[in-house]
């Protein structure tokens, strides 16, 4: 438990997406203009985070792995997929990206008209796959890959909306002419990121 | 395989340098720029850039799968149902990805393992997706090569500027190789170049010098 915890925490501050890997940038820049939207685009996130993170670790574990086949006969202990990582996880991704879009569709037309847009986006948001792939190289079991998914998708959020509420702001000040828009938000992309370097070495 | 196919469309399309194809390549230098214009492939842009090694491998592995990419999708474009032309793509994108990560694993391993997960999100790197919805889907196969190299050199003339200040600043070398050493200096590397914070402040930097120079401006 006190487990869960400490990666749920590292996940959300010391590795957060933005500032520590610089992953989903490119959303993360064009749609952070009002704190609205970018909450609804980071519910989004932490959703599909939260789900394709622990089908992809089922995956990793029980097929791409060398020796995974092991459970369907004993003949494929020597099989060894993972090449397929890459697009078995995009296809993954993809698919539940569309799911989720068709079932909120149906449940919740509200919801559906304030993120339609976004979610087919979040299918190439570099977030979704680079979680993914960074719980590969990690010691994870299921639960913790859950925790990891959902905590970067919450870093993420925080991030965003961070930036967003910033944004919100900066159109109010006095900004060069050439700096404006693009370039200021880099370098406040880049103070924020300072900030969260303050999290750096922080356990529980 | 990639220059094999980048032959054949080569010999299709004879005036395949006339001024609109130029300007397929000279276009995405500057003013139309996928980093500091389009806003697009950011992420890989920050996160590869420490030093110039990588920077340049990743520079070169982004404009095979953009422009290899872009041919493919050129020509299955008036096949490909429209409802299902993401998954398309990603398809198409991510079996070129797999193609260069195991080519870079099998001849520059060291790069390889210092690229870590970025070789494969290049399958989800805006700049891909971004040029196969605005011009491969609606283009000939000749001019969606060049707008695929155009976009991959514009990609990599940041990427290297952006990785010469931070390898330069950070630890006083480039390419490994240490000037200031060289040149008799004493440089303690500066570390706040080798962090994120570092990169966004210079990529923030990089457009500000870029649109003063052509005039570019965002209202507000």
């Amino acid at each position: 438990m006190e487990n869960l915890v400490s990666i749920g925490i590292r996940s959300i501050f010391v590795d957060n997406m933005i500032f520590a890997y610089f992953l989903g940038m490119c959303s993360y820049l064009a749609v952070s203009k009002k704190v609205k939207t970018a909450f609804g685009l980071g519910l989004a996130v932490v959703f599909v985070l939260g789900v394709t993170i622990p089908i992809n670790w089922l995956i990793q574990n029980y097929i791409l792995n060398q020796g995974a086949l092991s459970w369907v006969s004993a003949d494929f202990a020597s099989i060894d997929l993972s090449f397929l990582q890459f697009i078995v996880f995009i296809a993954v991704i993809a698919a539940m990206v569309q799911l989720t879009e068709m079932a909120v569709e149906k449940f919740s037309p509200a919801l559906y008209g304030s993120l339609g847009i976004f979610l087919p986006l979040i299918a190439v948001n570099c977030a979704i796959l680079g979680g993914s792939l960074f719980m590969v190289g990690r010691p994870y079991n299921l639960g913790e890959a859950t925790v990891y998914g959902l905590g970067s998708g919450i870093g993420w959020l925080l991030a965003i909306v961070a930036l967003a509420g910033v944004r919100e702001k900066m159109k109010y000040s006095n900004v060069p002419g050439p700096l404006r828009g693009l370039g200021i938000t880099f370098i406040l992309v880049g103070l924020m990121s300072l900030g969260f370097l303050s999290f750096l070495g922080f356990s529980i | 395989m990639s220059a094999a196919v980048a032959e054949v469309v080569e010999k299709k399309s004879e005036p395949l340098f006339s001024k609109k194809n130029r300007k397929l390549i000279s276009n995405p230098l500057d003013i139309d720029n996928p980093i500091t214009v389009q806003v697009l492939g950011i992420c890989s842009a920050l996160a590869v850039t420490t030093q110039m090694k990588p920077a340049l491998v990743m520079s070169v592995a982004l404009m095979v799968v953009t422009a290899s990419s872009n041919v493919i999708i050129s020509i299955m474009r008036n096949t490909i149902p429209s409802r299902i032309r993401i998954i398309v793509q990603l398809a198409v994108v991510a079996t070129w990805v797999i193609m260069v990560d195991q080519l870079l694993k099998a001849y520059v391993y060291d790069v390889w393992k210092q690229l870590s997960v970025f070789v494969g999100l290049i399958i989800t790197n805006c700049i891909v997706m971004g040029r196969l919805e605005a011009f491969a889907m609606g283009n000939k196969p000749g001019p969606s090569l060049l707008d695929g190299i155009g976009n991959g050199l514009g990609y990599g003339l940041i990427l290297l500027i952006v990785g010469f200040f931070r390898e330069l600043l950070g630890g006083g070398s480039i390419f490994g190789f240490k000037v200031f050493e060289a040149m008799g200096v004493h440089y303690t590397g500066n570390g706040l170049m080798l962090l994120p914070a570092g990169a966004c402040v210079i990529v923030g930097i990089v457009i500000w010098v870029q649109r003063s120079i052509n005039g570019h401006r965002e209202t507000h």
